[in-house]
């Protein structure tokens, strides 16, 4: 099981030295408004980006110092810009998510083919495999992207919105799928009461800073929603499960004065 | 998909029913469109592309969003189909890059018997033959030159296409094929009044000078065109073509300056492409770099598709994108320099070939790029009979006509962009 440890990582002026834990096997979600510096901090962890300041270390290994080739063995993402010029079908792109463990000159062997067809069936999508990618919808890729995160057989899964563009029920499905992995997972996440659902604990990000961090009922307060978000909300167990569950005051349009009027 | 077919004719104001078939050769965009394969050949094609052999089509709604857990019974299909689909293509490919080969041995202001050619190669006919001279002193090095010239344009093409992530990167568009004949051409007249291909000086300093002119073009291309953020087409293509002016615009110069206005012509060959220079010295070179370059770049497979994902995924999948295009840069522009000290700049081959490829047998450059290397063989060596045949005798510069068949096929491309690819 890895740890992530992130000290004093910091990027020009959109993170501003991050420290912050994610213990072997935890699911730990970071939220925060939008330009908070969510993506930034991931893009330090899983390499496109080079912290201007600070390291982040995986297991004590800094991820900087490790490489492309190496960090990739370890560390799994979904990154954003997925659009293909080319049409590789949808099996094809979830083989090369085998490329870490690969030689450059290897060919995918029929194991390869097996892992990834086994991928596409946990993200439900074994019908797709030899669609062009660009032909799916929007969840379909995402689920794409997230069945080639799970053949790289990461220790350490980054996740920069997974549920962007899914439905609810796919919503739930990525992130009880990320949960069984076995991996240590750091997500970014939109949704609040997905975060207080899913994740073991949650930091919270503000204009690159971090605000606070906590279990899920520690973190995820009025007080905390209304510093952070500007926003008016209850907090309440979930009448199943007793995550915290986020109800929002819906002001009707020019009913609550505005704070900045 | 009836419901919707109905609604759309319902739908009032409009004109009658519509055919079935869907008017335009743009990819369907919902299941509703979901195309029956004889009914378009464009659109057919396309999806052949992409999809492969299997079952033929799939009918109804893919994108349902119910996960369907269970695998299917019957044993997965490969993309760009089974081994047995592409031993065909490859093939089908072989044999008539062969029979073109022969009839362009057969061909030509003068016509041979094809058995007259088979006994020329077989070594069989009366030594003091004129056929024989014809057949294997002329024809044969020029339709070898022809193959190995067009294949290795089309790979070139096809990796310059994957490096830069763009279907319309090609080795003359992109400036290249400008630089090294400017190159090759600045060799000429520093080389003092050094023939064409004269002497064995020539048959490595023309290339030198074409590669160092290629590779100079193509960080010029694409570092303008890169300039100010990402990398669009439109600026690619703009940068590329106003380089490539530049450089022939150099190379013209360079001739008038140095006062040799008889290598006009020699100027003119260099930027239309002939093949008519091919002799048996000048073929070693080409071939050997052909060989070496497609097979470094055939072990390259996988860190080349890694780069149809775009850079942040081959990042985080473990390629170290920087280091890895700016050695696929030099390596493309070495092929593309030797290739047109050979042959002076052919456009399109390497355009055409690889999207035929693609088409025929995927993206992948493992099962891409020998197949866009027949291809471009193939188209090239036809090409040059046609050059040597239209306006026999005369022999128009091959150049010419693979950029008459290749600028149409360069605008069809451009107005079929797939939705969601950037512009």
């Amino acid at each position: 099981m890895t740890e992530l440890r992130l000290h004093g990582l910091s990027y020009e002026n959109r993170l501003r030295s991050v420290d912050l834990t994610v213990r072997p096997g935890e699911t730990v979600g970071l939220i925060g408004p939008n330009g908070s510096g969510k993506t930034t901090l991931l893009r330090c962890v899983y390499g496109t980006l080079t912290p201007t300041a600070g390291r982040a270390l995986l297991d004590g290994d800094d991820l900087h110092a490790l490489g492309p080739k190496a960090r990739a063995r370890r560390v799994a993402t979904v990154p954003q810009d997925s659009a293909l010029e080319f049409e590789l079908t949808v099996g094809e792109l979830v083989a090369l998510g085998r490329s870490p463990h690969k030689r450059f000159w290897e060919g995918d062997t029929g194991a390869d083919r097996e892992r990834a067809e086994g991928a596409l069936a946990r993200v439900g999508l074994a019908d797709l495999a030899d669609r062009p990618y660009p032909t799916l919808s929007g969840g379909e890729r995402q689920r794409v992207l997230v069945a080639r995160a799970l053949v790289q057989d990461p220790d350490l899964l980054v996740l920069d919105e997974p549920t962007n563009h899914l439905d609810i029920r796919h919503q739930l499905d990525v992130l009880a799928l990320v949960r069984t992995l076995g991996t240590t997972n750091l997500l970014a996440l939109h949704d609040l009461n997905l975060a207080g659902a899913y994740c073991d604990r949650i930091y919270v990000l503000e204009r690159g800073r971090l605000v606070t961090g906590g279990t899920p009922a520690e973190v995820l307060t009025p007080a905390l929603l209304e510093a952070v978000y500007g926003v008016d909300a209850e907090v309440i167990p979930h009448p199943r499960t007793g995550s915290p569950t986020v109800l929002f005051q819906h002001s009707p349009a020019g009913g609550q004065q505005s704070s900045t009027m | 998909m009836s419901a919707e077919t109905r609604a759309e004719d319902a739908s009032p104001g409009e004109p009658p029913a519509p055919p079935r078939i869907p008017p335009h050769p743009e990819p369907p965009t919902g299941p509703t469109t979901e195309p029956t394969r004889a009914a378009e050949p464009v659109r057919s094609a396309r999806t052949e592309s992409a999809g492969k052999s299997g079952p033929p089509v799939r009918s109804g709604p893919l994108n349902t969003s119910a996960p369907s857990r269970a695998a299917r019974a019957d044993p997965p299909v490969r993309a760009g189909g089974g081994p047995l689909r592409y031993a065909v293509v490859v093939a089908g490919l072989v044999l008539a890059l062969a029979a073109a080969a022969l009839a362009s041995l057969a061909l030509g202001s003068v016509r041979i018997p094809p058995g007259q050619v088979l006994d020329a190669l077989t070594g069989r006919a009366a030594d003091p033959s004129p056929y024989r001279t014809i057949v294997l002193d002329v024809r044969l090095p020029r339709v070898l030159l022809g193959a190995v010239v067009g294949a290795g344009l089309a790979v070139v093409g096809a990796v310059l296409q994957a490096l830069v992530r763009n279907r319309l990167a090609d080795p003359f568009l992109l400036g290249i094929s400008s630089g090294a004949s400017a190159g090759a051409v600045l060799v000429l007249v520093a080389g003092g009044g050094v023939g064409l291909v004269g002497g064995v000086t020539t048959t490595l300093a023309l290339p030198t000078g074409a590669f160092a002119g290629a590779l100079l073009s193509l960080v010029l291309v694409y570092g303008l065109a890169r300039r100010g953020g990402t990398l669009t087409s439109t600026r690619l293509v703009l940068a590329g073509v106003a380089v490539s002016y530049i450089l022939s615009a150099l190379a013209t110069l360079l001739l008038v300056v140095a006062g040799r206005p008889e290598q006009f012509q020699e100027a003119m060959y260099w930027s239309l492409g002939g093949l008519g220079s091919a002799r048996w010295d000048t073929l070693a070179l080409p071939a050997a770099v052909l060989a070496v370059g497609v097979g470094a770049l055939l072990t390259l497979a996988r860190p080349l598709d890694l780069l149809l994902v775009g850079e942040e995924g081959a990042t985080v999948l473990g390629l170290d994108t920087a280091r890895f295009r700016a050695a696929v840069f030099v390596l493309a522009s070495l092929v593309t320099a030797v290739m047109v000290a050979a042959s002076g700049a052919v456009g399109f081959v390497g355009l055409m070939a690889p999207h035929a490829a693609r088409l025929a047998v995927g993206a992948p450059h493992r099962r891409l790029l020998p197949v866009a290397a027949l291809g471009g063989a193939l188209a090239l060596v036809l090409a040059d009979l046609g050059a040597r045949t239209v306006a026999a005798p005369q022999d128009i510069p091959v150049g010419i006509l693979t950029a008459l068949t290749g600028g149409p096929f360069f605008l069809w491309l451009m107005r079929r962009r797939p939705e969601g690819a950037p512009l």
